[in-house]
């Protein structure tokens, strides 16, 4: 089993295997190796296609997981050009699962904020899988805060299994670090745009997450609780996760459906990971084209418009 | 165990002696065991006369206790759940919403009511922790910002007495958006320079501790109260290590600095009036 796929992955795999072997037999042998490859790769694409377009959302949630999915620097890399990265919250620690700092997008300056997970072992840990602590939270906040004074529109990026769980995020706030986040995003006088490239994951995800659009990656979730966590709760079995995945709608085909996002960016065939230059070209079309929209609204409207937003959010009946 | 009960175990199990407090006249404190007689410890607002141990109240009481009985309007009180997904897990949300609502006579989760404390006039919202265990839907998100709305139109403070679990399941990503909703109408109100006094009471966890909870001018834990991000079971998994005493309580939270002040309920009203006359400069509250 190739554990650079998933596993309904696999059928995927094993033929790009056979491709790969053939390419290494390669000249020696008699029969025409090329048309072999090229036929093997029509099918590898027609399956890939054909597996892809019937995702439901607990393999959808297993995509925005997948192990080679392009994390937030993978794309800041490719979107902006002079990057610096901030460090810090200035009171505690710099909290490296939250990465920030301003740089250019097509000469447009800007500040960029997202969450960033591990490759390998060593820097998975480094990252704390992605799970911010509160000093993350108010580096992010003490960068937003920047671009307010400097007008700097805000990016970011969401990728988070959600805020960390431990007893030192507890001792310094991790619920006020997330709330003060939410209530000094919702009147920042600067467009904010969100957008989700994997893990959305709950109050953590929202953190970083309210702003004047909120896009998501095609194969991204964004969730008020992991799959896994709301089957052990509420069917009490995690093995329940895909049925809990298919009811919390957790995917960004469904939550554009019921209004709570804006944009689904498309990825390439097969994931983000598959042609990460690709992806990393849609994002920055989405980001341009938005950016652009903000930028000609004049700040009362901006505000206006971003608050009335948070307040339609909700279903209930009047009697 | 006494030697009584070492000699004869069959005559007295745990099981029989929870059992031998008949329900109605007596109730039992879970804090020091004591027998209590059920009249009194109403009169105490649910407070161990015994051992001070704070009980779990319903909302509505607690505003009835809170609040001056005149004048008082209740705020969103039209607003009903509904059930927009059709969510289903091992039982319909549906059905549980009208379990709820049979069990609290209440429905939904956060109760409002505009009126006054000593004669200072304020809005002041209670969760009802028996409804889904306090959980922040779409009507408890919706009423709070009412609340707030009135707050800000009559120029007088908001209170929000907190017990919940957190964000509702059953409404997914809905629910989660109660948070920015709630926590961007109190940036409104800081704006407007209007008093938020959040009382954080036993359990106040996940996405309304991680939203509107955290964000009162004053934040009050009443003792002994568990507040937190993270529950202590989620904590204990993800380190692997048992939790100190006293963690996530008010105490703890005094001590770490996320809470002003831990008031115990029989103060409540005092103090609040006190507070809020203060910050409103307005005189000292009549002593009634």
């Amino acid at each position: 089993m190739n554990l650079n796929f998933l596993e309904f992955e696999q059928p995927i795999a094993e033929l790009e295997a056979k491709i790969e072997e053939l390419r290494y037999v390669g000249d020696d042998a008699e029969i025409n190796i090329a048309e072999e490859i090229s036929r093997l790769q029509a099918k590898s694409k027609s399956l890939t296609e054909s597996l892809f377009s019937s995702l439901n959302a607990w393999q959808i949630s297993q995509m925005a997981r997948h192990p080679q999915r392009p994390y937030t620097l993978d794309y800041i890399e490719r979107l902006f050009s002079d990057f610096e990265e901030l460090h810090g919250d200035r009171a505690y620690a710099d909290d490296p699962s939250i990465v920030g700092g301003i740089a250019r997008l097509d000469d447009k300056p800007v500040m960029v904020i997202g969450q960033q997970k591990g490759r390998d072992t060593k820097e998975k840990v480094y990252r704390n899988f992605g799970m911010p602590r509160p000093e993350g939270y108010r580096k992010a906040l003490r960068l937003m805060e920047m671009a307010e004074r400097f007008r700097l529109p805000v990016v970011t990026f969401i990728d988070t299994p959600g805020a960390y769980p431990g007893v030192g995020a507890e001792e310094r706030g991790q619920s006020e670090a997330i709330a003060r986040n939410l209530r000094v995003m919702a009147r920042l006088r600067t467009p904010i745009v969100c957008t989700v490239v994997g893990e959305g994951g709950s109050g953590g995800a929202l953190a970083i997450g309210v702003g004047d659009r909120v896009n998501m990656l095609q194969y991204s979730t964004y969730s008020v609780i992991s799959p896994e966590g709301c089957a052990s709760i509420l069917w009490k079995s995690a093995e329940k996760a895909s049925d809990a995945a298919e009811a919390l709608g957790i995917t960004s085909w469904r939550l554009k459906e019921l209004g709570l996002i804006d944009r689904v960016i498309t990825e390439p065939l097969g994931g983000a990971h598959r042609d990460i230059d690709r992806m990393a070209g849609n994002i920055k079309a989405t980001l341009s084209e938005d950016l652009d929209v903000l930028a000609r609204l004049d700040m009362e409207e901006l505000l206006v418009q971003r608050y009335q937003r948070l307040m339609s959010f909700g279903n209930y009946e009047e009697r | 165990m006494s030697w009584l009960q070492k000699f004869l175990p069959q005559i007295s199990t745990e099981g029989s002696s929870k059992k031998a407090v008949p329900e109605g006249l007596w109730a039992k404190c879970p804090g020091c065991n004591g027998v209590l007689y059920r009249a009194e410890l109403e009169r105490n607002l649910d407070v161990c006369p015994k051992c001070g141990h704070h009980m779990r109240i319903g909302a509505r009481r607690r505003l009835e206790a809170f609040l001056d009985a005149e004048p008082r309007q209740e705020i969103g009180d039209d607003l009903v759940p509904v059930d927009h997904l059709k969510f289903r897990d091992s039982k319909k949300y549906k059905d549980r919403i009208s379990a709820a609502q049979k069990a609290t006579g209440e429905d939904d989760a956060l109760i409002a009511i505009m009126g006054q404390v000593k004669g200072v006039p304020l809005v002041a919202t209670a969760f009802e922790f028996r409804f889904m265990g306090g959980s922040m839907g779409s009507v408890v998100g919706e009423r709070f910002v009412r609340a707030a709305n009135a707050s800000i139109e009559h120029g007088i403070p908001l209170i929000c007495f907190s017990a919940s679990g957190g964000a509702r399941m059953q409404e997914a990503l809905f629910s989660l958006m109660q948070m920015a909703k709630t926590s961007a109408v109190l940036a409104i109100l800081r704006e407007k320079g209007i008093p938020f006094i959040s009382v954080m009471t036993d359990p106040t966890m996940g996405g309304v501790s991680a939203s509107l909870a955290m964000l009162g001018d004053v934040n009050i834990g009443e003792p002994n109260a568990l507040i937190g991000f993270a529950g202590p079971r989620v904590i204990e998994q993800t380190v692997r290590e048992t939790l100190p005493e006293g963690f996530q309580r008010s105490e703890f939270l005094l001590q770490k600095g996320a809470i002003d002040m831990i008031v115990p309920r029989g103060q409540m009203r005092d103090r609040i009036a006190s507070l809020l006359s203060i910050m409103t400069r307005q005189p000292a509250p009549k002593s009634a």
